[in-house]
């Protein structure tokens, strides 16, 4: 029988109470926030339950809101699929603007290396206990993390952008 | 004789001097800068969509062998004229520069398309905005991308110059001040 959503919530919110909430259905996905504390545990009990059997780590990526309050400022979103029912969950984990840091979960899943690196690289999120968190894609020398909201998307090297012709300017005639 | 008027010279054209009979005199620059412009060896650094037109300059329909450029050299240390094409992004900046400089002088530097001459589209904290920034380029071919025959006049540009480059011009104080402006040694 098809793994239903009752059944998942159920389940979790059996075995962890108050450390997942905000149960919701969006985006054709089941969505849930865990204490960031916890997340080792959670995703652990989502591979390892013989019911839920959550075996596969589809993505893991940051997010960041510069505008929220201080203790969630930054997010960990964890995407699992159970290739046996066909069911997909996502797991939302939100940390502190001035320390964001979170358990690595390499140690259930291999694949979790290069994403967490990823998310490190661009978010400058913390994964404790990760085996080599390091920068993947960005050159090594860069000192800023490019996603977050502060850190401006247009390279400041650029020498030949006219702001007339990008409807930067208020006027377009006078500028000299 | 009809045959004779309608017939296309390939050879390359003399450079200017004195002649008569069974004697030619010229400069030694004039005869050195008329070899090295029709024997340029490239050096493709392709890394997106230039490289593609490219391919096309190369092959049978723009044939770019017709400028001397037949043999594509894959190791910059025989090479002569380095094509940067496509999009560089910053953590292939320091690879680009040591591609450069394993190249033996005299060498020059075609820059095809809008991302290797300024950044192109791509104004963004990953991408070098403009191959300038690392190595002195000779010949920007703007277009995004540009299609072959711009290429092909990109090439011949660049023998123009090389034709009427003096022989002294890589010892000269003002080259070495260039390469110095780049930190390149």
């Amino acid at each position: 029988m098809a793994l239903e959503q009752n059944t998942i919530i159920q389940s979790l919110s059996d075995r962890f109470g108050g450390s997942v909430s905000d149960f919701i259905h969006i985006h054709d996905i089941l969505t849930f926030e865990a204490d960031s504390e916890s997340i080792l545990e959670v995703m652990g009990y989502l591979k390892d339950d013989p019911t839920l059997r959550f075996n596969f780590l589809t993505d893991v990526c940051g997010m960041h809101f510069p505008d929220a309050d201080k203790s969630r400022q930054f997010s960990v979103v964890y995407h699992m699929h159970n290739w046996i029912d066909n069911v997909r969950i996502r797991i939302k984990c939100y940390l502190n603007g001035d320390n964001p840091e979170i358990d690595s979960v390499t140690s259930l899943f291999l694949g979790a290396n290069w994403q967490e690196r990823e998310t490190y690289d661009f978010y400058g999120i913390i994964f404790k206990g990760h085996p080599q968190l390091k920068r993947i894609l960005n050159m090594d020398e860069m000192v800023s993390f490019p996603m977050r909201k502060e850190f401006p998307l247009e390279d400041g090297g650029r020498t030949d952008k006219d702001d007339r012709f990008f409807g930067r300017t208020t006027d377009n005639y006078t500028q000299s | 004789m009809e045959d004779q008027t309608k017939k296309i010279i390939t050879d390359a054209k003399a450079p200017d001097g004195f002649s008569g009979e069974g004697f030619f005199a010229t400069k030694l620059d004039s005869v050195v800068g008329m070899a090295r412009a029709n024997s340029l060896w490239p050096l493709p650094f392709a890394t997106s969509c230039c490289g593609i037109e490219f391919m096309a300059t190369m092959a049978s329909h723009y044939d770019v062998a017709r400028f001397g450029s037949e043999r594509m050299s894959f190791s910059p240390r025989q090479a002569d004229m380095l094509l940067v094409m496509g999009t560089i992004a910053k953590k292939m900046a320091p690879i680009l520069r040591q591609v450069y400089e394993q190249m033996a002088e005299p060498k020059w530097v075609i820059s095809v398309g809008a991302c290797a001459c300024s950044g192109g589209i791509f104004d963004t904290y990953s991408v070098l905005q403009g191959i300038d920034k690392i190595i002195p380029v000779d010949v920007y071919v703007p277009g995004c991308p540009p299609r072959p025959e711009q290429i092909l006049d990109g090439i011949m540009r660049l023998q123009d110059m090389v034709r009427t480059e003096s022989v002294r011009r890589r010892s000269s104080p003002e080259y070495q001040e260039l390469l110095a402006s780049y930190n390149i040694s």
